[in-house]
């Protein structure tokens, strides 16, 4: 079986670590021909990209740009100085009593984590949603070592007990719909099937709330970190990362080290962007600002609270080329702008991070030649970009991506050729008018055949092909081809002066 | 009596005497791109951008040294070839005030790419910001340049139409610009399409190279298309038109392409009306 059709067998979040090197053909033609899926993503993506607009709209007005401006500058500053600010964070969330990891890797994270949970003794964590934990397979490490792990967002909540995996960084289970989750809560929790939305998130709330109660471990990520408090941040909508870490006796904040900002007035620019690029909404329900474990004349709140600081990969982004990628908030906005994230959905991407930033930080991550199919599937269309609350580039990096290849000689030769050739043609107006007459007599002549040659005066009479040979095989295996008409526009020009 | 050669010339009233004894012949020269795609498959569009650019008093060149600007070779990574043509472009628009081309995709190419590839060139840099500066698309360039009004022209085209936002657009800071020329021509009724501001999937060889999701994007475009129940799309940018025209016709959705160029050109009375 090839590597393409053996990621489609996979299961669960096994499903975001495909077989390497990555192709991703046989998921985008199972994706795509999906209604159903087709459905659900087309209109949560088209709908919460509309939201964003309005409400920045509203909010903002015309200083929308310089907003997002404004955020990327905080972010870039924080970055170029990344080692002043991790620093500075280091040392106030020591002095103010957390303990702070650093993981140079997905493997050293896990370790430190399953290492605090063994020496504490830890066996029942209750978890709020994290992209760094899926990057590093938290769950099924710590699950090895008997810590029972419940994912309490209710999206994550859902794709756990269904064994199924996230395929949006925001909305994790932007592919289902509320009938799966009843299957899903009928089959795992023993509750009668209902389709009301209220009933299903009462059934998963008193299904985690007692979960809550009992669990010795919380784990969160952080949306941000402070660097001058040591603060940690995160924004949740359901209240569930608030209860995963005050409630339980360990607490644990697992964070990309590009999370810094300097100061809270910086994470105030970046707090109002989040909630309105996310989800549209003017602000996130809760935001936790979590600054050091409970202290001696607080009645509740965790009595140990770890930072892990993880790089895994990030230090190689932050090369001053490639730097901007890392200002990334995980927002999302991106990938409901994204015409192709809007047909694929997030598992077609076969990582952790999908869509348009997701085809970035992926092969950076993961290596080019691991997914070469990442960067060239996209349109360069630029709607990330604009969406983008942090004014990432993505086309821009796209397209260095690929040139990486073209240097690295990941693009396969016959591209390499084909390219080659074609821009050698390009190199004078006789060999260009030669390549595009040649083609056009091709065309034409095939168009003649087929009897599609087309009517009108010589500068529109196309004809149309339905198969086409070579390289535009694959575009008429989606659409017609027009083939030139008689006279070019050069001719026309000639034959009038 | 004025004399022509001692007149100023204000480019602020392009289209109209702007002095007394100005002819406004003498106005703008404008250099065309006509870029790969227009050139083969959408020659009317080029000719009528000569002649709606004429007939609003510019001087019209086509330097036939150019050839591509080099976006195919550098949107698949091969920078170094794309750099070659992109110095020829340089070269042959060097003499030019203004170039102007039919495909917003061709001139975001040199607004968005030119100046990030000749960034730590000191001989290149700046012709290459030269380039960037002056180099339009042909609707912003009526708009932002020529201040063009068409109602001051008598422009009368009848029908129903759409029109296609093609992506780049976006990259060079044009938005509304063809739906406000759009709006200044007689008996022409648009009906905008819904997901406007959503790619129709063309992304050069992406399209060859990803057919089942290009595909499914260019289907999505062709179903809003049919929605508007209009029998012309106006298309400003060749690859979208090829991909747009060419799903359109698998669908069996009939409909005719156009550029605004022609139907200016048409409702000017400067071509003959086209039924395709």
């Amino acid at each position: 079986m090839s590597a393409s059709t053996t990621s489609l067998t996979l299961k669960g979040h096994d499903i975001l670590f495909p077989p390497l090197p990555y192709d991703m053909h046989a998921r985008a033609d199972l994706a795509t021909g999906d209604d159903q899926l087709q459905r659900f993503i087309n209109n949560a993506t088209l709908s919460k990209d509309l939201q964003r607009r309005e409400v920045c709209a509203q909010t903002f007005g015309d200083n929308y740009d310089a907003m997002r401006s404004l955020a990327a500058e905080i972010k870039q500053h924080t970055l170029d100085h990344l080692d002043h600010y991790l620093e500075q964070f280091v040392d106030a969330a020591t002095g103010t009593g957390a303990h702070v990891h650093f993981a140079a890797t997905a493997q050293q994270a896990n370790e430190i984590c399953v290492g605090i949970a063994k020496r504490e003794k830890l066996t029942q964590c209750v978890k709020s949603k994290s992209m760094v934990t899926e990057e590093m397979r938290l769950v099924p490490a710590l699950v090895k070592v008997g810590v029972e792990v419940v994912e309490t967002d209710l999206g994550e909540f859902i794709i756990q007990i269904d064994d199924d995996a996230p395929s949006h960084i925001v909305a994790p289970m932007i592919h289902k719909d509320r009938t799966a989750v009843a299957r899903a809560f009928e089959r795992e929790l023993g509750s009668p099937y209902t389709e009301n939305p209220q009933e299903l998130t009462q059934i998963a709330r008193n299904h985690l709330r007692e979960k809550y109660r009992t669990a010795d471990l919380g784990i969160c990520g952080a949306n941000f970190l402070v660097a001058r408090t040591g603060s940690a941040v995160i924004c949740t909508n359901e209240g569930n990362g608030r209860l995963c870490t005050s409630v339980p006796r360990v607490q644990v904040a697992i964070v990309g080290i590009e999370k810094l900002v300097p100061d809270m007035n910086h994470l105030a620019v970046l707090l109002k962007l989040l909630a309105r690029s996310s989800l549209g909404q003017p602000i996130t329900v809760y935001n936790h600002i979590m600054t050091g474990p409970k202290r001696k004349h607080e009645l509740d709140g965790p009595e140990q609270m770890h930072i892990i600081l993880v790089d895994n990969g990030r230090t190689e982004i932050l090369r001053e080329e490639t730097r901007e990628m890392l200002r990334c908030i995980r927002c999302g906005a991106c990938l409901n702008a994204c015409p192709v994230y809007r047909k694929l959905g997030g598992h077609a991407y076969g990582a952790v991070y999908s869509g348009p930033i997701g085809a970035l930080i992926t092969p950076m991550f993961k290596g080019l030649d691991k997914y070469p199919d990442l960067p060239h599937a996209s349109s360069l269309c630029g709607a990330c970009y604009e969406a983008c609350p942090v004014k990432i580039n993505i086309p821009k990096y796209l397209i260095q991506l690929r040139a990486q290849m073209v240097r690295r000689r990941i693009t396969k030769w016959p591209d390499r050729l084909f390219y080659g050739l074609w821009g050698m043609s390009l190199r004078h107006p006789a060999t260009y008018r030669f390549g595009g007459w040649v083609q056009k007599q091709m065309f034409r002549a095939k168009a003649r055949a087929a009897g599609t040659a087309g009517r009108g005066d010589r500068y529109t009479d196309r004809g149309w092909l339905s198969k086409a040979p070579g390289p535009l095989a694959g575009w008429t295996r989606a659409r017609d081809l027009p083939t030139p008409p008689s006279n070019s526009f050069r001719y026309w020009w000639k034959m009038r002066s | 009596m004025f004399s022509a050669s001692s007149i100023q010339c204000d480019r602020s009233m392009i289209g109209f005497a702007c002095a007394p004894g100005c002819h406004t012949l003498c106005c703008v020269n404008v250099s065309l791109f006509i870029t790969c795609l227009t050139d083969t498959f959408y020659p009317r569009t080029g000719i009528a951008v000569v002649k709606v650019l004429e007939h609003l008093g510019c001087k019209v060149d086509f330097p036939e040294a150019q050839t591509c600007c080099g976006q195919p070779l550098w949107n698949n990574g091969f920078a170094a070839d794309a750099k070659t043509l992109a110095k020829r472009m340089i070269r042959v628009f060097e003499d030019a005030p203004y170039v102007v081309t039919p495909s917003g995709s061709c001139a975001a190419m040199i607004r968005d790419y030119y100046g990030e590839m000749f960034e730590d060139d000191p001989q290149w840099r700046e012709p290459a910001q030269g380039l960037v500066d002056k180099t339009y698309e042909f609707v912003e360039f009526l708009i932002k340049v020529l201040n063009v009004d068409l109602r001051e022209h008598d422009v009368q085209w009848n029908g129903d139409v759409t029109y296609h936002y093609s992506c780049h657009l976006r990259g060079i800071g044009v938005t509304d610009e063809a739906e406000r020329l759009m709006a200044q021509i007689d008996g022409l009724n648009y009906m905008p399409l819904e997901k406007k501001e959503q790619c129709c999937g063309f992304g050069g060889t992406f399209a060859m190279k990803y057919p089942q999701i290009s595909g499914s994007i260019v289907n999505d475009k062709v179903d809003c298309i049919s929605q508007t129940g209009t029998a012309t799309v106006i298309s400003n940018d060749a690859g979208c038109t090829m991909n747009l025209s060419g799903a359109c016709r698998r669908a069996g959705c009939d409909v005719g392409f156009k550029s605004l160029a022609e139907v200016i050109a048409e409702g000017m009375g400067l071509i003959d009306v086209d039924v395709e």
